[in-house]
């Protein structure tokens, strides 16, 4: 199996801090690994994550996609390679849903035929009809269809990477649950690989091939969900899985 | 007193009608440099945190001066005529076209641009593409209020030579005529009344994502 994404001893301090938002990390990730990335707010995930388009720049260390080391890469070639999903969505509000998805086939200079294939096929793609949505504006689209719209557009020219910051952390439950399922369908369909930032536990297990547990900067462990259940590499693991545990039991006196 | 309007209309209106094209012609000359130095100040103040003291603190101190003060301090730099009108014009209409185009690109929220930057867009797409485009409705205002403001002082431009409705009110107060006074000063309303009608056609245009 190829190798995705190679983080070598990359460090990142802000300004300012007098901690390392990410401090000497070493990781592997290879072609078509969901990895979810877990930890509480401030532990450095967002940060690692953003790392990888560019979008912080690491003090020490090396990224290297498929072989490359993207210091040496064009930042915009960089980003146009990687599909991006937060948490705010992030849609153009002065653009239709169409639009929004074409952003970056456009920029691409794509011929307008070739555009609006591929928007009807990725709005059929995230389950919205083409038809019905293609011309709406963001704002008359509920939370979770406006994260369909952000997965399309993220799609939009079939990127090898996938990366998605919280992408479902202000969606109720409900459709938050539908999504990942979705989500999970699209991945073995697809096979891309997707790090996928979150910081709710049964999250990161139930969609992650693979987990990373951040803590302070540090990767704490990463291995499968199984592995770590299993056994917590240390007691900061260890806590976390308990807490799952602990609700677990909660929702099991009611059943 | 509207058989009084009338016959000035029956004897006046080629008159009137070139005093009112001269009104709208400074107008629009004035709108159209405030808003060439406006909105480019605003994207310097923005662009570069540092002249933003400067650019806003000179606009600022200028937006006190009261208008018939700027107009009458430019006759001795540049004479009368509608030359130190427009100058004067610009003077007042280029604050709030400033301070609403700082306004709205920095209100622009940053997860948007940094959407924008992550899905690939190279700095100036993201001013051209996101970041102004988003802003536009905030600066549209600031334009609105500087045109209302500039038919408004347009009349006092009058009082340097720069001709206009002004005219006629002066030559109303003058004269003691009360029906030149309406005409011009009704005129004068009704211009401002459409420049705001103007602005609101265009807003409504340009702006259809946030009226559906």
């Amino acid at each position: 199996m190829a190798v995705a994404i190679e983080f070598r001893e990359v460090t990142k301090t802000f300004k300012g801090a007098s901690y390392s938002a990410v401090n000497h990390v070493s990781l592997t990730v290879n072609e078509g690994e969901f990895i979810t990335i877990l930890g509480s707010s401030g532990c450095g995930k967002t940060t690692l994550l953003k790392m990888i388009n560019r979008l912080y720049e690491p003090d020490s260390g090396s990224i290297i996609l498929f072989g490359e080391d993207i210091s040496t890469v064009d930042v915009v070639k960089v980003r146009r390679r990687i599909g991006y999903v937060i948490q705010q969505i992030g849609l153009f509000p002065h653009y239709t849903v169409g639009e929004n998805i074409a952003t970056v086939p456009k920029l691409l200079g794509w011929e307008k035929a070739k555009i609006a294939a591929r928007v009807d096929e990725l709005l059929d793609l995230v389950g919205l009809e083409p038809k019905e949505f293609r011309d709406r504006y963001p704002a008359q689209l509920s939370g979770g269809q406006q994260q369909r719209i952000g997965l399309a557009r993220a799609l939009a020219i079939d990127p090898k990477i996938m990366l998605m910051d919280e992408p479902f952390g202000a969606i109720d439950s409900i459709t938050r649950e539908k999504l990942q399922d979705e989500l999970l369908n699209l991945h073995r369909e697809m096979g891309k690989t997707i790090l996928f930032v979150t910081h709710d536990i049964e999250e990161a297990f139930k969609l992650g091939d693979r987990v990373i547990i951040m803590n302070e900067g540090t990767v704490r462990q990463f291995d499968t969900p199984e592995a770590i259940i299993r056994q917590p590499a240390d007691p900061f693991v260890q806590s976390l899985v308990d807490s799952a545990k602990a609700k677990e039991a909660f929702w099991r006196e009611y059943l | 007193m509207t058989a009084l309007i009338l016959n000035y209309f029956r004897e006046n209106s080629g008159r009137f009608w070139g005093m009112l094209a001269a009104h709208v012609q400074v107008s629009i000359l004035s709108l159209g440099i405030a808003v060439l130095i406006g909105v480019p100040a605003g994207f310097l103040c923005v662009r570069w945190k540092k002249a933003q003291k400067y650019i806003t603190g000179l606009f600022s101190v200028l937006r006190v001066i009261p208008s018939l003060a700027i107009l009458l301090l430019m006759v001795p730099i540049m004479g009368t005529g509608t030359a130190p009108a427009v100058v004067a014009l610009v003077l007042l209409a280029v604050p709030p076209i400033l301070m609403n185009t700082v306004a709205g690109l920095e209100g622009v929220p940053p997860f948007m641009l940094e959407t924008a930057e992550g899905v690939g867009m190279n700095p100036t797409q993201v001013w051209t593409k996101v970041r102004f485009p988003l802003a536009m409705p905030m600066i549209l205002t600031g334009i609105k209020t500087a045109a209302v403001e500039i038919v408004a002082s347009a009349t006092l431009a009058s009082k340097i030579g720069a001709g206009g409705l002004g005219d006629i009110i002066f030559a109303g107060i003058g004269l003691f005529k009360t029906e030149l006074l309406l005409i011009g000063g009704m005129s004068v309303a009704l211009l401002s009344l459409l420049t705001g009608l103007i602005f609101a056609i265009i807003e409504k245009s340009t702006m259809k994502h946030r009226t559906v």
